[in-house]
């Protein structure tokens, strides 16, 4: 079966998951990113690639950095945005998914950016305009449930190349709540596209996906051991909102054994950069002193995720 | 077409920019050939603004139909546009829609006070209202849209004219 993300002639007509895209596509899409990183420096920070086009921002779960940094790139790729936050809509007057998507595209929607709390709904959208014969409409995912956050993950990989070179010499570290996280479940598809020979990751076996092994990486359940030697340090977010069930005992002990203080970070290597995808918890998952530290690239990842955005919709909205 | 002898095209290129050189002129190369011309005019004709260059890819007007050329490389305006004389460079002059996309980007970063032209070959077949004010030659028939000319630079740095069949998209 073809990737439903590529056209027949195998370029990228929707963005769901990084998992199974192929490594020339991911290289593409960071290439395309360069040279928009320049264009915040302008005094007109605009390029007409999408005059006249219409981004709908889909959000059907809280986001304000993702959907801003969307809005931003639609933006200054001259779009028209439109924001919608649909929790407190329609969505709850009992309106489903598709319904709403027939509804914009009736608005002569061109783009729809897709953050949802179910895994698929992006792909299930995807699908509904291509049975109902609106494929010139693209779908970008933004975050759907447990599944995958690719633009994530491609400014996490922009974030990496910018400060590493290349990636078929690297130790990279994923620590955290995996369980929980699509930003990881996209990291570690990217990662392992884009040649990095060693993917860790590291948390406490109630935050761990069962069979994480399965998709090529190496765990670890010590924190010190798994930092060692390590290039990159991918930090997560504690997902208080998704926990359910005790699989914590408390944010104090959790700091305490997977918290990353400057001590753990000492065992990585000198140059080891220190990436979190945001909103950060200091004092849960990270301390102060490393996220505001030397070694943090945690800004800098938040100005890529608008060039990586930009690349993302200038590629689909072409052909 | 005769054979294009192209560094003695660009060395009567230079001889017609100098007399126009003066201390507020910059050089703007337009990805990838008219930035190799840029470059060595820039030494030869001792430009003190600092070299600028422009990739058009994201101003381009086929954008829609055919989407974004592979690895489109950054565009560097690296002095103050407002008011400056800017002469934008490129190999081949052609529809002249390379110039009205250049011509948008340079604007995006303020507003010029002169903008020229200055072109190695002007094929012909414009479809735009755009004319070079420095040509090193003009060909005497428009060249059919089957052909592409281009600029290439050798290891040496020397300039040489290739005509190649373009490819089926592009025609």
């Amino acid at each position: 079966m073809r990737n439903p993300q590529l056209n027949t002639h195998g370029e990228l007509q929707h963005l769901l998951t990084l998992d199974g895209l192929p490594r020339d596509i991911l290289t593409a899409i960071l290439d395309t990113a360069a040279p928009f990183t320049e264009v915040a420096e302008r005094e007109v920070k605009k390029l007409p690639l999408m005059r006249g086009k219409s981004v709908f921002n889909l959000f059907f779960e809280n986001s304000t950095r993702t959907r801003t940094t969307f809005e931003i790139a639609a933006k200054r790729l001259s779009a028209d945005v439109v924001n919608l936050n649909i929790n407190t809509s329609s969505a709850a007057k009992g309106e489903s998914l598709l319904d709403t998507v027939d509804n914009l595209c009736a608005m002569q929607a061109d783009m729809f950016v897709v953050r949802h709390a179910a895994s698929g709904a992006p792909m299930l959208i995807a699908q509904h305009l291509q049975q109902t014969g609106r494929d010139h409409i693209r779908v970008i995912n933004a975050g759907d449930g447990r599944h995958a956050h690719p633009t994530q993950g491609l400014l996490d990989m922009y974030t990496i190349r910018h400060f590493k070179r290349d990636f078929t010499n690297l130790t990279v570290a994923i620590v955290g709540d995996v369980l929980h996280s699509r930003v990881a479940r996209s990291q570690i598809a990217a990662l392992t596209t884009l040649g990095v020979p060693e993917v860790r990751v590291i948390g406490p076996k109630t935050l761990l996906p069962t069979e994480v092994e399965k998709l090529g990486v190496r765990v670890f359940h010590d924190m010190s051991e798994g930092l060692k030697g390590v290039d990159v340090v991918m930090m997560l977010r504690l997902q208080n909102e998704r926990m359910t069930g005790a699989l914590l005992p408390t944010p104090q002990e959790y700091y305490k054994i997977w918290g990353l203080t400057a001590d753990k970070l000492a065992l990585a290597k000198p140059d080891a950069i220190v990436m979190h995808p945001g909103p950060m918890n200091r004092g849960v998952e990270i301390d102060s002193a490393v996220a505001d530290g030397a070694q943090a690239v945690i800004l800098p990842q938040v100005t890529f995720g608008i060039a990586v955005r930009m690349a993302v919709m200038s590629m689909l909205g072409s052909h | 077409m005769k054979e294009l002898d192209a560094e003695a095209l660009y060395r009567q290129l230079a001889t017609q920019i100098r007399p126009q050189v003066t201390p507020a002129t910059a050089l703007v190369g337009i990805y990838t050939g008219g930035l190799w011309l840029a470059e060595r005019l820039h030494a030869e004709l001792g430009i003190t603004q600092p070299l600028g260059a422009i990739d058009v890819s994201f101003y381009r007007d086929d954008y829609a139909s055919k989407g974004l050329h592979a690895k489109p490389q950054r565009t560097e305006i690296p002095f103050s546009v407002d008011g400056a004389h800017v002469i934008l460079v490129d190999d081949v002059l052609f529809t002249g829609r390379t110039t009205r996309a250049a011509l948008n980007e340079l604007f995006d970063f303020g507003r010029p006070g002169v903008v020229e032209l200055a072109v190695l070959v002007d094929r012909g077949s414009r479809e735009l209202p755009v004319a070079a004010r420095y040509c090193a030659h003009t060909l005497a028939a428009p060249l059919p849209r089957s052909e592409n000319l281009d600029l290439q630079r050798d290891d040496d740095g020397r300039f040489t004219l290739k005509l190649t069949q373009a490819p089926a998209a592009e025609r």
